[in-house]
């Protein structure tokens, strides 16, 4: 192989790697993080929301044919919300606008993402994945107050 | 080498099939913009083609069926992404290895096998556009469970791909053979292409196999009554990456051993081409998981590997980048260029005897936005800010929807012309229509990725925007998307016009007139630097290295989705959002009760 061959397959692979170190940093440094496999909970039947400490709160969502199941909530400014999510029926998406937030809802597992509000207002939730032809109806919001 | 009725007939049957299911795949693709922008509410021609269908198969429940915008807008996508992404493209791929491992091997291909792999694949072709046409199979391109097809759908898909099997079996005895009679001379490169990219099928497609024929089929038949979600859809994405290689590498092997020759140079490096292939037997199949960073059942440990391994597919397309590059300098030089970037002006963008070189050109140009994107897409928490927005089809139509497509189109029509003895008609419209799809699909992206940017989601019947009658669109519509949505749909419209010149040109050359003897002749780039490096003249090597890849990478992904899955999910059909066997047991009355709640 030519010099500027094996010039260019360095160049590559050190590109590549700079790209590997920065998602590293941002999912240990910055805490911005995929989900993970959870086995020790089942999928629920209930949803519900709870205060655990100060600014501090749990959710459970079970997202339906074509809506979520979710208590209507209002969180206070720099709340930091665990968001639990399972699906009642099919496949589901689950995007919370202006966030990290963004999630598949597969039933039969239950998935978790962890979310902190730093602006109030309204944060609409969208359904991202195709679910039968009443997809496009599928929303959800999060208000963050004052 | 003497080409037989039976072998043009084959070639010629398995490109014209598929761009006639194109024109309603195409078609397809222009009402979703139209759709998405909230222009159009309703599609008359899906409605003739309902009606027509119930009439000619005396179906009453065809004519009566309520075709909401909604149906209307999913029932297009699935065929949209079935027919272009599915059907063309493996149709494509079988169809060029016909006729290019013959001809760079020159030896006859066996007929009889090519034809019952065409027959298998048409029969499931046939199932499969039955199914959606007849509107019980509305699930997309991707079938996620548990939504469920008619059981057409998955027979016809399994069909499909064991055809291909088929096809691509004929062509190991010709191999073997050219091996036996040259020893220790290097496959040619074409040929080394064409079986690294069945390699490829042929591992991924077995995943995809086993979800359809064990988990599936059975499943939509009635015979079981659940399926493990999470599991299909991991056997589903082991299959849905090395897929997007399968589209890319027929477009490679175009790239490295025939564009060089039309564009009046020589290909850089043969070397290189050898590594490429390689490398992407290794390293395209293990990655699947990076589609699936959003869902729950996967540690992130192994998500995190899969996002090393695709990075790791990119070295082999930058490789590319640069080959190609180098032998379009050399072939720009060698017209005359003169200057760091005078070379790039005498290449033949325009050039109607050497037509095909405008589909490459155009389409490499468009693969340089689609690769950055492909990097963000694989960027494990990146991921998380476009996954499942409309900045993915945005990007996808930056590969697949462009190199890939414009490749093929170019290879199909220069094929049939060949093989039918016709020359190509209406070539200022030939060339002019990769150009014409660049700026259409330059904008379409844009608009798409710059929505999905702002969470526009993907697949999705918006249904609103300025141009729209009623502003209010679907609930999930939001005011802001509205621009983007235009922006696309105005894209789409010229990539729309730019396939209708296509499918203009493509016809009129089909239908005019006999001029020549059927032929079979490629543009044959030779290598500038063709030196042999003995290491990359096997191809088993790879397939061991890869084998153990996958096994690594993807045993801890099965175990953690198993383990995560807690209960199998019955099916349901997209209408309804009430289970399909609750449904059954229904009364009208109460169906429509159901129905009336969506």
């Amino acid at each position: 192989m030519e010099r500027s061959e094996r010039l260019v397959m360095g160049i590559g692979i050190a590109v590549m790697a700079v790209f590997f170190a920065l998602v590293l940093l941002l999912a240990t440094g910055f805490g911005v993080d995929v989900p993970g496999c959870i086995t020790e909970m089942k999928p629920f039947e209930q949803d519900t929301v709870f205060q655990t400490a100060e600014k501090r709160y749990e959710m459970h969502v079970i997202a339906r044919m074509w809506s979520y199941q979710m208590p209507p909530v209002e969180f206070p400014v720099g709340s930091t919300v665990d968001i639990y999510l399972t699906s009642g029926d099919v496949v589901h998406g689950f995007h919370i606008d202006r966030t990290n937030v963004n999630l598949m809802a597969v039933p039969g597992t239950v998935t978790y993402a962890r979310v902190r509000f730093r602006t109030p207002g309204e944060y609409p939730i969208v359904c991202h994945e195709y679910c039968g032809i009443g997809h496009q109806q599928m929303v959800g919001v999060i208000r963050v107050v004052q | 080498m003497e080409l037989s009725r039976s072998y043009r007939n084959l070639i010629r049957t398995e490109l014209i099939v598929p761009i006639v299911l194109l024109i309603i795949g195409t078609y397809g693709g222009l009402m979703q913009v139209l759709f998405r922008a909230g222009v159009l509410h309703y599609d008359p021609v899906l409605r003739l083609l309902i009606d027509t269908l119930g009439a000619v198969f005396g179906v009453e429940a065809l004519r009566n069926i309520d075709l909401q915008s909604s149906i209307m807008y999913y029932w297009g996508l699935t065929l949209h992404g079935v027919l272009n992404a599915i059907v063309f493209t493996t149709f494509f791929a079988v169809a060029f290895g016909n006729a290019v491992v013959p001809y760079f091997l020159r030896l006859p291909l066996n007929t009889r096998v090519g034809w019952l792999s065409a027959t298998v694949m048409l029969i499931g072709v046939g199932f499969t556009a039955f199914a959606m046409l007849s509107g019980q199979a509305s699930v997309l391109y991707t079938f996620y469970p548990p939504l469920k097809a008619h059981p057409t759908f998955y027979l016809g898909a399994a069909l499909l791909i064991v055809g291909s099997w088929i096809g691509a079996a004929n062509w190991i005895p010709l191999y073997r053979r050219w091996r036996r009679e040259h020893p220790g001379e290097k496959v040619p490169l074409a040929v080394m292409g064409m079986f690294a990219t069945f390699i490829i099928w042929f591992i991924a497609t077995l995943s995809v196999a086993v979800e359809v024929l064990v988990l599936l089929l059975p499943w939509s038949l009635g015979w079981t009554e659940t399926v493990d979600v999470p599991l299909a859809r991991a056997l589903f994405w082991f299959f849905g990456h090395p897929l997007v290689y399968f589209w890319l590498l027929p477009a490679y092997v175009m790239y490295y051993t025939m564009l060089p020759k039309v564009a009046g140079g020589k290909l850089f490096s043969d070397a290189a081409g050898r590594l490429v292939f390689g490398l992407f037997i290794l390293f395209s199949i293990p990655v699947g998981a990076h589609h699936q960073f959003s869902d729950p059942g996967i540690g992130t440990q192994w998500k995190l590997l899969h996002t090393a391994l695709t990075y790791a597919v990119a070295i082999p397309s930058l490789i590319t980048a640069f080959t190609l590059a180098a032998s379009l300098e050399y072939a720009g030089r060698q017209r005359g260029g003169r200057g760091l970037f005078g070379w790039m002006t005498r290449l033949p963008y325009f050039d109607r005897q050497r037509w095909l070189f405008s589909y490459w050109i155009a389409g490499l140009f468009i693969f340089i936005f689609g690769g950055i994107s492909g990097i963000v897409n694989a960027s494990y928490n990146l991921n998380l800010a476009v996954h499942n927005t409309a900045w993915i089809p945005g990007h996808f139509h930056l590969t697949v929807g462009s190199p890939v497509l414009l490749a093929f189109l170019g290879m199909s029509l220069f094929l049939v012309a060949q093989l039918s003895g016709k020359e190509v008609r209406w070539k200022g419209v030939v060339v002019a229509m990769p150009y014409l799809w660049l700026i259409g699909v330059l904008i379409f992206s844009w608009g798409m990725m710059r929505g999905g940017l702002l969470g526009m989601p993907r697949r999705t019947y918006l249904g609103a925007g300025a141009l729209s009658p009623d502003l209010q669109g679907t609930p999930l519509y939001r005011a802001d998307w509205a621009p983007y949505a235009e922006i696309a749909m105005v894209g789409g419209i010229i990539m729309f016009v730019a396939m209708v010149l296509y499918f203009v040109a493509f016809f009129v050359t089909l239908f005019s007139r006999r001029v020549h003897e059927a032929a079979l002749e490629f543009p044959v780039a030779e290598a500038y630097h063709d030196e042999p490096v003995r290491a990359l003249n096997r191809l088993a090597p790879w397939v061991v290295a890869a084998v153990v890849l996958i096994v690594v990478s993807y045993t801890p992904v099965l175990i953690d989705v198993v383990r995560s899955s807690f209960k199998p999910a019955p099916a349901y059909v997209p209408e309804y959002n009430v289970p399909e066997k609750q449904l059954q047991q229904m009364t009208d009355q109460e169906t429509q009760g159901v129905a009336k709640q969506r």
